[in-house]
């Protein structure tokens, strides 16, 4: 049996991977783990070495090895030199068109969870201003997100792509990210306590949320399944959830009782009178078949 | 008026508008530009407000003032409630300063019909005109357009939005006619088509080599019904839906249920629909575009109205027994699509492992198959079902959610936890 311990990175995985498959290690002889602790930001991630050949495996795989490696089952690394090992070995090249079998299933699994911490990333981050450059004039914001998995480098391209125009940094806990208008770094992570907890613009969505929603139809469980709990302390609107439910109730009863109104005359207007003459020699509607 | 209360008062003259795609428009995105925005992936929900439905889009009116008198709508004429105006600016700073914080993914505009179609027109393709043009805005831009505005303003607002919609309101030109009486359904289909055009000619996949590109347009229109403010059954508002997609190509059809508005009208049933009508509209949608079905066979002119307990699916197979079981090693995607609790992916799911294996149960279960649903209806390598089962009256109860003690209870029935995931897609 081998002991593994890797810097929880896809490239170490895949270098280290080449290396067992070069040597004929089955998978049940090998045992992976993560480094316990955090290597320098900086250390190289050693390559292969030269004679270890490299494995042809379908570019599917691959995809699903670098999203898998993110996240944080510490199964993951073995799973992934199993389905190598039946791809290349086992005489199973088809493995993962088979969506059924047991490893697959946990990859497309961690997959998937991996798809939506970067969605919930995508839609969570709230931006806040923190000033001006000078020297550009460039608006900069800075944002502070905890994702459930390393994803910070998976998710970072939306962020380049929309907000072009304008400075930003992602803090995580993990490794920050910061945009300039024409390249993306990264530094090592960050406290909570080093992004800014407001923006002066707070209170007018903090206005809107309360007044696009429609306390005619309470729907707690579906907003909860799509918006948990634990992404609330950093959302600015998250504070008014609890008084809308609760005031919710009241305010249909008023509704309920109000007394209804006839309609009005229509007032003198040029337009709605042509509008009414052609409604009246309309032909009528196309029926449906 | 603050800003702060205008836009109090005209996020909630908009909020009874369903629509909140964000998706399916033409890839951009800010980079090399000074401005922000990007379109094209899925779209995204940035939050959700307690009645379940997403937050992806600024959704307001430029004005809650109106001409018309609508009865269902708490922005009629005769409504006694307070008005505002957004400027245009007041609408653009509003969009980028949601933009930038990442709350948004763009706008949805819409506005109370002043003075005249091309006047309130000109003023919301006003707005859109400064984002794009001055603001070098790219993301998501949805405008709402009036059908009797002119062919050369909905052109506009075309070219500067990623969707356009009209609300058809009501399926049919008698429920417009008692409760919308400025509106026409003729008249909005008419308009719908021309959109419909103008969106085939511009994504047409093949174009001639050298012909000039022409201007952009939206990439898709949408609509709205309202579910229960009408003696509407669910067969005509099927109809109309299936229609809309049939000969317009709509992208979406949203369905609404009427809910109580602060300013009822006389003219409007007291009691609301119940909200599961709306989801069961939903799901039914779904089957007519993804699963083959057709609208005579989820609401028959016997029953007219989807069984509120039941997902249409099931209850198609419930009446429909013969064809079933169905043998998920065998049988062709149609009837696995037919199949109560296999959803879209998890028939192409199956049909690609069965050519490398026998399907069992465990198999199922680990594609996350609700097994109870299914079970009677499939035969797997390791199943089959009693035979009793599928005949048995008891079938129908079986899938009936268990009795309850009524109780005085204004919120709606909630929905089983499978149903969870589907309340907002309608994705069975």
């Amino acid at each position: 049996m081998r002991n593994v311990v890797i810097h929880p990175v896809f490239e170490e995985w895949r270098a280290r991977a080449r290396e067992l498959l070069a040597l004929g290690v089955p998978p049940d002889k090998v045992l992976w783990s993560d480094e316990a602790q955090e290597p320098g930001l900086f250390a190289t991630t050693q390559d292969a070495p030269p004679r270890a050949p490299v494995p042809k495996v379908p570019p599917a795989f691959l995809d699903m090895a670098r999203r898998v490696a993110a996240h944080t089952d510490a199964r993951r690394w073995g799973v992934l030199y199993r389905v190598l090992w039946r791809l290349t070995h086992g005489g199973e090249r088809h493995l993962l068109a088979v969506p059924t079998d047991r490893d697959v299933r946990h990859l497309a699994q961690w997959c998937k969870a991996i798809g939506r911490d970067i969605h919930k990333m995508h839609a969570f981050v709230r931006f806040r201003l923190v000033g001006r450059d000078e020297a550009t004039g460039r608006e900069q914001f800075v944002a502070w997100f905890e994702p459930d998995h390393r994803i910070l480098r998976l998710a970072v391209g939306f962020f380049e792509k929309r907000f072009a125009g304008m400075d930003w940094s992602i803090l995580t806990p993990h490794e920050c990210a910061h945009w300039d208008g024409s390249a993306l770094q990264f530094t090592p992570g960050l406290p909570r306590s080093a992004a800014p907890d407001g923006d002066a613009l707070d209170d007018l969505w903090r206005a809107y949320y309360g007044s696009i929603f429609n306390p005619a139809r309470l729907k707690v469980q579906a907003m909860q399944a799509e918006m948990p709990k634990k992404y609330w302390k950093n959302l600015p609107e998250a504070p008014l959830i609890a008084e809308l439910i609760s005031g919710s109730r009241g305010r249909v009863e008023k509704m309920l009782q109000t007394t209804e109104r006839p309609a009005k005359p229509a007032p003198k207007n040029a337009y709605l009178e042509s509008l009414m003459k052609l409604n009246g020699q309309q032909p009528p509607a196309p029926e449906e078949q | 008026m603050e800003l702060q209360e205008k836009l109090e008062i005209l996020a909630d003259a908009a909020k009874y508008d369903a629509s909140c795609a964000s998706s399916g428009a033409v890839r951009k995105d800010s980079r090399g530009s000074p401005g922000v925005g990007s379109t094209g992936g899925t779209g995204i929900c940035h939050s959700y407000a307690p009645d379940g439905r997403c937050i992806s889009l600024l959704k307001v009116l430029l004005t809650n003032v109106c001409l018309y008198d609508c009865h269902y709508c708490i922005n009629r004429r005769s409504s006694n409630v307070q008005r505002a105006r957004f400027t245009p600016d007041e609408v653009v700073r509003l969009t980028l300063d949601f933009y930038k914080r990442n709350f948004i993914e763009g706008l949805f505009l819409s506005s109370g019909i002043i003075r005249s179609a091309d006047y309130t027109m000109e003023l919301v393709i006003e707005v859109a005109r400064k984002l794009r043009d001055e603001h070098h805005f790219r993301g998501y831009i949805h405008l709402k357009t009036i059908p009797e505005a002119s062919p050369a303003l909905i052109e506009m607002a075309g070219r500067y939005a990623d969707r356009i919609s009209i609300n058809i309101e009501l399926p049919t030109q008698q429920g417009l006619a008692k409760l919308a009486p400025e509106k026409n359904l003729a008249r909005t289909q008419e308009a719908m088509g021309h959109i419909r055009g103008k969106i085939d000619e511009r994504h047409a996949e093949k174009r001639k080599p050298d012909a000039p590109k022409p201007p952009p347009f939206a990439t898709g229109q949408s609509t709205q019904m309202l579910v229960g403010a009408d003696d509407s059954t669910d067969a005509i508002i099927l109809r109309r839906a299936d229609l809309l997609y049939g000969d317009y190509r709509l992208r979406r059809v949203y369905y609404s249920g009427f809910s109580p508005i602060p300013e009822p009208s006389s003219l409007l049933p007291i009691k609301p629909p119940p909200l599961v009508r709306e989801h069961r509209l939903y799901q039914a949608d779904w089957l007519l575009r993804f699963y083959g079905f057709k609208v005579d066979e989820i609401a028959t002119d016997t029953a007219p109205n989807l069984d509120l307990h039941l997902d249409p699916k099931l209850a198609w197979a419930l009446r429909n027994r013969a064809i079933f079981p169905a043998d998920i090693n065998k049988a062709p995607r149609e009837i696995l699509l037919r199949v109560p609790g296999l959803g879209l992916r998890n028939v192409e799911r199956i049909l690609r492992a069965r050519r490398y294996t026998q399907l069992r149960l465990a198999d199922l279960l680990r594609l996350r198959v609700a097994m109870k649903k299914v079970l009677p209806f499939i035969i797997a390598a390791d199943h089959t079902p009693s035979r009793f089962g599928l005949d048995d009256e008891a079938l129908r109860a079986r899938f009936l959610p268990p009795p309850r003690q009524a109780e005085l209870n204004f919120d709606a029935p909630p929905p089983a936890a499978g149903d969870l995931h589907s309340v907002r897609s309608g994705e069975l």
